[in-house]
């Protein structure tokens, strides 16, 4: 039988990380929920610029009449010899598996692409630990390299998840665009973890390059929470006072909707064709920076249900090791009891 | 007609302001447009620049830094990649960018991108503008 003294230590540390695991749960829920305002404060500009986007696609004849073919380089299908992957993840651990689920993700996501000359950049320091032990680090391709197809990364951001500002995505697009105009890299793509609300997340790899339609997010693939996940996240998000529905965006929706939008007819004080063309850019900067944002939610949410599961478990041990202790003790007495009562016999 | 107009502008981090305003100045990109309730609908996109507007006797200056403008009679929507209002502005930090700008104007490193070095001074110079209207 186990020492009493050593259990009740037991006891003791349990009730000290369960203490801790409690204290991050909490925080992370704090934490997750003002990412959920940034990402909604985020959405009224994204929303309007695609919508004006939308109207000078018609008014600019964006797509040839004719032959529908699409008169801007960024909008263009080209062979895809060059890729590039940004794979977007945490900068901590113990967020359960949110990092290896992205992870696996983007390995996938290689493994489809496998024959050509693939570029990473990793965002977040998980990431980047990951993919640095598999794949080479690498310099960004030139357009007229000739080297055999490889997978290399190319660059990291570590440290920056925690103050995401649109400056980031906006420099890392108008990295992108250049090299993709220079024909240097085919297409862009962004593996990160998609943040509806707490239950509702999708792991998602979006291609930023070329744009296809203007307005719709292309993704390759995507993968849904399991039944489970869900319901652990949900008891978490119950526990920590975190809303489980996504936010209600229909009324930013609606109102960025009358964006330029207007039934009138409007003095362009350039033409059509050049305001699309300086407006794009920053449509890829939007979407790199929604992508972030939903990514840094979404590990807060993962973090929150990993420590709400971690506390669960510390109660669970502290119970058991309640039993077992009161158990040795109850028997400590027995056994004591019988010595008394048996040495009482035998002294008559 | 109603002597005011609605104003909003947005970033992509926030709405900076959503106001109701009298009169207001927006740098387009072929040059600056005063703008009073009623005016015709029109799109613009904007420069690096200052916005003014007034409301109930007090002016307001924001600084911008590429944008985009719809205007319509009864309201104004500006775009901004960033917009700051003249109390906001970080003066230390502007003019530490237009002490950067300015050495690299005028380094004779030929891979300085002349352009966008012009762009941050620009920027730079129109925030500390800005910020001293406060």
């Amino acid at each position: 039988m186990a020492n009493i003294l050593d259990i009740r230590r037991r006891i003791r540390s349990v009730t000290n990380t369960r203490q801790i695991t409690k204290a991050m749960k909490m925080v992370s829920a704090a934490k997750l929920r003002r990412a959920q305002e940034r990402a909604l404060a985020a959405r009224p500009y994204a929303q309007m610029l695609t919508n004006v986007l939308k109207s000078l696609v018609s008014r600019a004849e964006i797509y040839d009449p004719e032959t529908g073919e699409p008169r801007h380089p960024l909008l263009a299908q080209r062979p895809e010899n060059n890729v590039f992957l940004i794979v977007v993840t945490g900068d901590k651990g113990l967020a359960g598996a949110f990092n290896t689920n992205i992870l696996k993700a983007a390995s996938r996501f290689l493994e489809s692409k496998a024959g050509k000359n693939i570029e990473i950049e990793t965002i977040g320091r998980k990431g980047r630990d990951f993919l640095k032990r598999r794949y080479p680090m690498g310099e960004p391709r030139a357009a007229d390299a000739q080297a055999a197809a490889q997978t290399t990364i190319i660059g990291e951001l570590v440290g920056a998840l925690n103050k995401v500002d649109y400056a980031m995505a906006s420099d890392m697009a108008e990295r992108v665009i250049e090299r993709y105009s220079k024909g240097e890299i085919d297409s862009v793509y962004l593996v990160y973890n998609e943040f509806k609300s707490v239950i509702a997340q999708r792991l998602v790899v979006e291609q930023v390059l070329p744009i296809g339609q203007i307005g719709e997010v292309q993704v390759l693939q995507a993968e849904e929470m399991g039944a489970k996940e869900k319901e652990r996240a949900m008891e978490a998000a119950k526990g920590a006072g975190v809303g489980v529905r996504p936010v209600d965006t229909r009324e930013i929706d609606t109102q960025a909707a009358r964006f330029a939008a207007a039934p009138v007819d409007y003095i362009y004080e350039q033409a059509p064709g050049e305001l699309f063309r300086s407006l794009l850019p920053k449509y890829v900067g939007i979407q790199i920076f929604h992508g972030l944002l939903e990514s840094v939610a979404a590990e807060h949410a993962a973090r929150m249900t990993a420590m709400d599961a971690a506390t669960n478990n510390a109660t669970d041990m502290i119970d058991s090791l309640t039993l077992v202790m009161n158990r040795a003790r109850q028997a400590k007495i027995t056994k004591e009891i019988i010595e008394i009562v048996s040495g009482a016999a035998a002294a008559q | 007609m109603s002597d005011t107009f609605q104003l909003e502008i947005v970033t992509p981090e926030k709405m900076v302001v959503k106001d109701v305003a009298e009169e207001m100045q927006i740098p387009g990109k072929n040059g600056y447009l005063g703008i009073l309730p009623g005016h015709a609908p029109l799109i613009t996109e904007l420069a690096v620049g200052e916005i003014t507007y007034r409301h109930a006797g007090d002016t307001y200056h924001l600084a911008v830094a590429w944008g985009f403008a719809e205007v319509l009679p009864d309201k104004v929507t500006v775009l901004a990649e960033t917009c700051e209002r003249a109390e906001e502005i970080d003066v230390r930090r502007a003019q530490e960018a237009r002490q950067r700008a300015e050495d690299r104007l005028k380094s004779a490193n030929p891979e300085i991108d002349f352009v966008r070095a012009g762009v941050a001074l620009q920027r730079a110079e129109t925030r500390l503008e800005v910020a001293e209207k406060k």
